[in-house]
C-alpha cells in the first residue's frame, strides 16, 4: 500500500499524471493526423476509397500544385493579407494599449470598448454585417453617394475585395491590445521617472523605454497573429466565398474547397503541407531577425 | 498650467471615446438594424435610430428554418460551448501545473511539443482528423467537437504557465513541509491562486467556441444539431431575398451570451494575462 502511495508521489509519476491529457491529445489529435496528412499527400485518398485500397500517386499532387493557377493566386493573396493585416493590427493594438495606460477610472471601460470587436469579430453575425456594410448598396456606398463621391463595388472587383477582409482583421486588434496592456503594466514606473529627469519627451520615452521593454511581447504577438492570419477562413467563406474571380481565395478556404467541395483530399493534404512549410519559414525568419530588435534584460 | 492640463484631459477622453465609438459602430448598427425593415437597412445609411421601429424581426427570426426554431440552435451552442470550455479549463490547468512545477523526465520534450502545437496551423491536421473521425463513425456527433478540448489547449496551457511563474514557489515548499502531496499542492494552492488566469481562459475559450464555424461545418450534418453560428449563415442563405432585419435580430441575440460572459469577468481580463515569462 505504502509502495503504491510512494510511486504515485514520485515526481515522474506526478508529472505524467498531470500531463496525461496533453500527451494523449498531442498523439491523437496532432501527431497522428499530421503524419497521416503527410502520407495522404502522396495518395488519391477520398471519402469513397478510404476504407479500401488508397491509390498511391507519388508526387503527382505536388506536381499538380505547380501548374495550378488558383493555388498560386491563393498563396499570393494570403501572403498579401498576412503582410498587410498583421503589422497594421499590431501597430493599432500597441498604440491603443499605450493610450490606455493612463491612470483613470475610465480606462477599464475604454479597454472593454476596444475589446468588443475582438469579442464578436469571429462570429458569423459580424461577418454578415460586414458583408452588408461593404455591399454594393451597403453602408459605405450609401455614405459615399451622400457625399456625392463615386461608389465602389467592393466585392465585385477582384483587386479590391481583399481590403474589406483586411480591415476586418485589423479591426479585431483587441486581443493583442490586452496582451500589450498586460506587458505595459509591468514596465517599472521608475524607468519613466528617470527618463523624465533626464529631460526625455513623450516620443523619446515611447521609443527608448516602452518599445524595447515590450519587444518580447511584440514578438509573441507577431508570431501568434501571423499564424492565425495564415489560417483565416471564416470571413472569406462567409463574406465573399473566395470570389470574385478567386480574388479572396484565402489559402485555408482553397484547402477546404479542394477537400470537401471537389473531394480531392490528397491534393488538399499536399497543399496544407506546403502551407506548413511556408509558415515555418516565415516564423523562422521572424525568430532569427528578432535577435536584432528584441531587447532582453540579460544584455544591457 | 492647470487649465492646459484639464483641456488636455478632456481632449484625451473625447478622442478615446470617439475612436472607441467608431470601433463598436458596426455592432451598434447591427443591433439597430434588428429593429429596421429591409428598406430602412438598405437605404438608411449611417443612422443608428430606426425611423420606424419594427418589433416583429425577433419573432420572425426566432422561427428559424425547416421547422426548427432558434431555441434549438441556442441550446446546441450552449451545450457545445460549455462542455468545451469546461474541458479546456480543467485539462489546461492540470497540464500547465505539470509543465511548470513538476520536475519529471521528458518535461522539456513535452513543453516543446506544446509550443509546436500552438504554432501548428489547424488546416494541416483538418483533413486527416476528419477522415479519422469518419472512420470511427463519429462524424455527425458532438464528439469531435468537444473531446479534443479535454486534452488541454496549448494557448491556454502557455498562458497559465506564464501566470504560474508569478505564484511564489515558497508556497509550494511550505505546503510540502506541512505534509501536502503534489496533488494537494495543486488542488489547494495552485488551482485557487490561478483564478484570474482561469477566468481569462473561460472568457476567451467561451467566445472562440461560441463563434466557431469551421468545426460544426465539417462535423455536423443534421439541422437539429446545428449551433447558432451555422444557423445564422443558413438563415441568411435560406430565402432568396434575405430578411436582413430578422437576420440582424438573430445575430444580435447570438452575441448576448458572449457579452454577458465578458461583462461578468471583464475586470479579470488584463490581470489574468501573465507576460513576466515572455521577458528575455
Amino acid at each position: 500500500m505504502n509502495k503504491i502511495k510512494k510511486f504515485f508521489n514520485k515526481d515522474n509519476t506526478v508529472g505524467y499524471v498531470f500531463a496525461f491529457p496533453f500527451i494523449f491529445g498531442f498523439l491523437c489529435f496532432s501527431l497522428i493526423p499530421m503524419f497521416t496528412s503527410f502520407i495522404y499527400s502522396f495518395t488519391d485518398v477520398s471519402l469513397m476509397n478510404m476504407n479500401s485500397d488508397i491509390p498511391f500517386v507519388g508526387l503527382d499532387k505536388y506536381a499538380k500544385l505547380i501548374s495550378d493557377n488558383i493555388f498560386r493566386k491563393s498563396l499570393g493573396i494570403t501572403l498579401k493579407y498576412v503582410f498587410i493585416s498583421v503589422p497594421l493590427k499590431l501597430a493599432f493594438a500597441l498604440l491603443v494599449a499605450f493610450l490606455l495606460t493612463r491612470k483613470s477610472k475610465m480606462v477599464t471601460l475604454y479597454r472593454s470598448l476596444y475589446y468588443v470587436p475582438s469579442l464578436v469579430g469571429g462570429s458569423i453575425a459580424v461577418a454578415l454585417v460586414w458583408k452588408q456594410i461593404f455591399a454594393r448598396r451597403g453602408l459605405i456606398n450609401t455614405v459615399l453617394a451622400d457625399l456625392s463621391l463615386h461608389t465602389v463595388n467592393w466585392f465585385g472587383d477582384q483587386k479590391l475585395a481583399l481590403y474589406p477582409l483586411i480591415l476586418m482583421s485589423v479591426w479585431q486588434f483587441g486581443s493583442s491590445m490586452i496582451i500589450f496592456a498586460a506587458g505595459l503594466k509591468e514596465i517599472p514606473q521608475s524607468y519613466y521617472e528617470a527618463a523624465m529627469i533626464d529631460g526625455a519627451n513623450g516620443f523619446q520615452r515611447f521609443f527608448k523605454i516602452t518599445l524595447p521593454c515590450l519587444s518580447p511581447i511584440v514578438l509573441y504577438n507577431l508570431i501568434m497573429q501571423t499564424i492565425s492570419a495564415f489560417m483565416a477562413f471564416t470571413q472569406a467563406f462567409v463574406i465573399t466565398a473566395g470570389g470574385p474571380n478567386n480574388g479572396t481565395m484565402m489559402y485555408a478556404l482553397y484547402v477546404y474547397n479542394q477537400a470537401f467541395k471537389y473531394n480531392d483530399m490528397g491534393y488538399a493534404c499536399a497543399m496544407s503541407w506546403v502551407m506548413l512549410i511556408v509558415m515555418s519559414i516565415i516564423t523562422l525568419v521572424i525568430f532569427k531577425t528578432s535577435k536584432m530588435w528584441v531587447f532582453s534584460e540579460a544584455d544591457s | 498650467m492647470k487649465a492646459r492640463k484639464i483641456i488636455g484631459k478632456v481632449i484625451y477622453h473625447l478622442f478615446v471615446l470617439a475612436f472607441g465609438f467608431c470601433m463598436i459602430y458596426p455592432v451598434l448598427w447591427m443591433i439597430s438594424g434588428s429593429f429596421k425593415d429591409n428598406a430602412q437597412i438598405l437605404t438608411g445609411g449611417l443612422s443608428l435610430v430606426p425611423k420606424e421601429v419594427i418589433k416583429t424581426n425577433y419573432a420572425t427570426g426566432w422561427r428559424g428554418f425547416s421547422g426548427i426554431t432558434f431555441a434549438t440552435f441556442f441550446k446546441n451552442s450552449g451545450i457545445l460551448t460549455s462542455i468545451a470550455t469546461f474541458g479546456t479549463l480543467v485539462s489546461s490547468a492540470l497540464v500547465s501545473y505539470s509543465l511548470s512545477r513538476v520536475h519529471f523526465k521528458g518535461r522539456g520534450l513535452w513543453f516543446s511539443c506544446m509550443i509546436a502545437t500552438m504554432m501548428l496551423p489547424g488546416q494541416v491536421i483538418m483533413i486527416p482528423s476528419f477522415l479519422i473521425w469518419h472512420k470511427l463513425g463519429l462524424v455527425g456527433t458532438y464528439v469531435p467537437l468537444v473531446l479534443p478540448y479535454f486534452c488541454g489547449q496549448a494557448f491556454f496551457i502557455y498562458q497559465m504557465m506564464q501566470f504560474m511563474k508569478g505564484i511564489p514557489r515558497e508556497l509550494d515548499e511550505a505546503a510540502k513541509i506541512d505534509g501536502c502531496s503534489k496533488y494537494g499542492i495543486f488542488g489547494r494552492i495552485i488551482f485557487p491562486l490561478l483564478k484570474p488566469s482561469l477566468i481569462t481562459t473561460v472568457i476567451i475559450q467561451f467566445y472562440w467556441k461560441w463563434d466557431d464555424y469551421m468545426g460544426p461545418l465539417l462535423y455536423l450534418n443534421k439541422p437539429q444539431q446545428y449551433p447558432v453560428s451555422i444557423a445564422i449563415k443558413l438563415f441568411a442563405d435560406a430565402t432568396s431575398t434575405t430578411d436582413y432585419g430578422a437576420m440582424f435580430a438573430m445575430s444580435s441575440l447570438s452575441l448576448i451570451p458572449v457579452f454577458l460572459i465578458f461583462l461578468f469577468f471583464n475586470r479579470y481580463l488584463v490581470q489574468g494575462i501573465g507576460t513576466s515569462g515572455l521577458k528575455g
